[in-house]
């Protein structure tokens, strides 16, 4: 119990750190949302300088902070300038886009990643270890760019794929089959795009991992008491190549909001990934703070679940709850 | 021996491959600024050896192209074959950004010989991908040696000192592993300014790369300097009177040569990459300055994805500097193991 305060104590801290800093670079930041309208003839100065007073962005800046961590704590996280209303509630239907898609996309990933690497370790140096290794290593060469690029390319022209948004405009009038239908054929590029980049990695992880473990003196005398072969992988090595693997796995769950960004801004996925790189190009400032925030927020959770998985799978950890 | 073997391998494949963006102005035909408004769009052109007679030629020849109706629908015109000229004179350049030359690796004149096609401008897709190469490396290159002096920096600080600064810097470290990096570097580069001149943007670019990424290098460093201070030689020295810095500069900095070596082989194609997922999303360098990320950034129009393929070119240029770079990763992670 102990041990599980202390992370999340940190947990805390580490977000209130993330706060003070993203908003300390923001506010140095020279230049705000209503410097383009001082550049326009047809907006009086007075109106400019209403404006910035209505929005408070000519107080000193601890009282703006303040008031700032005031409105996060009613969940408001600010108030967007471009939107014209709280943040907050912007930033959750974008988050829950985003986290459809990539929640898919990680437990496809990791299913297919958990077989791969156990299988490539049991046949290490045989041929089905050398095929899952020319995959992943062919995988990691081709940058996330590349792939989500020539995704789409491969779509718009095949024309097999939609090539952008969640369902098409006519989704209301379809049939529930066909609506369903319709959702697939939508994510299919962006999962695609996703569970390919993260695959090379979690296949890696899964196999050194079981590599290390498979020739343990345990698992020798489990072979030579002939328990059966699946059983043998999953139910007694598996669980001992854990440790580095539900680090990972809380490393996934962290970057369920950030990790996307780019496929969705590829593939005009409305999730949070677009509205960020919106928001930066007009300068909406507490939208871009809250969408750091946000996303720092689940990398926070996701280690915490990770360090809570581990002290739960691992007995020597609880012994000894000081160490990390 | 095998693993210098390796490793000489990676190194002379990756030397090559950026001698030729360094050199981009020698292979490439034009000046990556060089419009010609008459030619938008146009399809990478063919290099023939039989002509329409069916004769064979052993200097490779193309036809120039002829608008047909449209806009951007071109033709062959097969009246006038175009002899391809090795190692001819063109437009003026700098060689390395010093020697002035005129130099190209092949040319055409009467007509432009555009291999890889053209952009909306009727830029030369060719030379714009090898001008664009030397931004975006550069930027890696530049990011990955800030990352790794700031990294060398505090992670020895922390490892060497020891105590509340080792405390404070290693609380600071977790805060910036905690930071989603691309969401840490859009953020950053949000509070500077957008409208600046290409160098500038170019410089501030390599700024906000090479400073989000210092975390884990100065991690991994603390750990060695940690364990090196330790090694029996060093405490030896110390035993004789060696002043720090001595024993910081002559003993403990050189045993982390390998951990900074293996990190810049993993951080430049990481910081190549930001530069171009910045410059794709119109963050990063502007035009009319080329980078490989720019350069993909009209594919976000959908009409230019679907007639024009081979906007997506620069994408595939990259590939083999991947490749280069994690082979000679994994070879210094070979070479570097049984040292430890």
């Amino acid at each position: 119990m102990r041990f599980v305060l202390r992370r999340m104590a940190h947990a805390a801290f580490l977000l209130f750190g993330v706060s003070i800093l993203t908003y300390l670079f923001a506010a140095l930041a020279p230049g705000d949302y209503f410097d383009e309208m001082r550049l326009n003839p047809q907006i009086a100065p007075e109106t400019v300088v209403a404006l910035r007073a209505q929005y408070q962005l000519d107080r000193p800046l601890p009282l703006r902070y303040v008031r700032w961590l005031n409105s996060v704590m009613h969940g408001d996280l600010g108030y967007s300038f471009s939107y014209n209303s709280p943040v907050g509630p912007l930033l959750l239907v974008r988050a829950r886009n985003t986290l459809f898609l990539t929640l898919t996309a990680t437990l496809l990933a990791w299913g297919l990643a958990l077989p791969l690497g156990v299988r490539s370790a049991e046949y290490l140096g045989r041929l089905p270890d050398s095929l899952v290794s020319w995959m992943t290593a062919g995988l990691l060469v081709l940058p996330d760019l590349a792939l989500t690029l020539g995704l789409l390319l491969f779509a718009a022209r095949s024309g097999w794929f939609p090539t952008g948004g969640v369902v098409s405009l006519d989704f209301n009038s379809l049939s529930p089959i066909n609506k369903l239908r319709d959702l697939v054929l939508h994510m299919t590029l962006p999962l695609l795009a996703l569970v390919l980049t993260a695959l090379p990695l979690l296949v890696r992880h899964v196999r050194a991992a079981m590599t290390g473990v498979l020739d343990a003196p345990f698992l020798r005398a489990a072979r030579g008491h002939g328990i059966p072969r699946h059983r043998l992988l999953y139910r007694y090595a598996l669980p001992a190549a854990a440790n580095p693997l539900i680090s990972l796995f809380g490393f996934s769950i962290g970057s369920l909001l950030s990790g996307s960004l780019l496929v969705e801004v590829v593939m005009s996925w409305p999730g949070l990934g677009p509205l960020l790189v919106e928001a930066i190009l007009s300068r909406d400032l507490y939208v871009v703070i809250g969408g750091v925030l946000l996303s720092t927020l689940f990398l926070v959770i996701g280690n915490l679940i990770a360090d809570l998985l581990l002290y739960w799978a691992d007995p020597r950890i609880r012994a000894e709850p000081v160490a990390k | 021996m095998t693993e210098h073997r390796q490793l000489a391998k990676w190194l002379v494949a990756l030397g090559a491959l950026h001698g030729v963006i360094a050199c981009a102005g020698f292979f490439a035909p034009y000046d990556p600024l060089e419009q010609d408004r008459g030619r938008p769009y146009a399809p990478p052109m063919k290099l023939h050896f039989r002509d329409t007679q069916g004769r064979f030629h052993m200097r490779p020849f193309f036809y120039p192209l002829r608008e047909r109706g449209s806009v951007d629908q071109y033709d062959e015109d097969f009246a006038r074959a175009m002899p391809l000229k090795f190692f001819a004179g063109g437009p003026r350049y700098r060689l390395l950004g010093l020697v002035p030359c005129r130099l190209h690796l092949f040319g055409a004149s009467g007509a432009r010989i555009c291999l890889l096609g053209t952009d909306g401008y009727g830029r030369d897709e060719l030379s714009r991908i090898l001008y664009g190469g030397q931004v975006s490396l550069l930027a890696g290159l530049l990011g990955s040696g800030i990352t790794l002096l700031f990294g060398l920096g505090i992670g020895t600080a922390a490892g060497y000192y020891g105590g509340w600064k080792d405390e404070v810097l290693m609380r600071l470290t977790e805060l910036f592993l905690a930071l989603p990096w691309l969401y840490l570097l859009l953020g950053l580069r949000a509070f500077l300014p957008l409208a600046v001149s290409p160098l500038e943007a170019f410089l501030l670019i390599v700024m906000v790369i090479g400073l989000v990424g210092w975390a884990r290098p100065a991690r991994l460093i603390r750990g060695v300097v940690l364990s090196a201070k330790e090694r029996d030689f060093v405490r030896a020295a110390r035993g004789f009177g060696a002043p720090e810095g001595y024993l910081l500069l002559r003993h403990v900095l050189p045993q982390t040569s390998s951990v900074l070596l293996t990190q810049a082989a993993i951080l430049i194609p990481q910081y190549v990459l930001a530069e171009m997922t910045l410059s794709f999303l119109g963050l990063g360098v502007p035009e009319p300055l080329a980078s490989w990320g720019n350069l993909l950034a009209n594919l976000q129009h959908y009409s230019i994805l679907v007639s024009y393929w081979w906007m997506y070119l620069p994408a595939v240029a990259m590939v083999p500097f991947f490749l280069g770079y994690l082979g000679l990763a994994s070879a210094l992670q070979e070479w570097t193991a049984p040292s430890k």
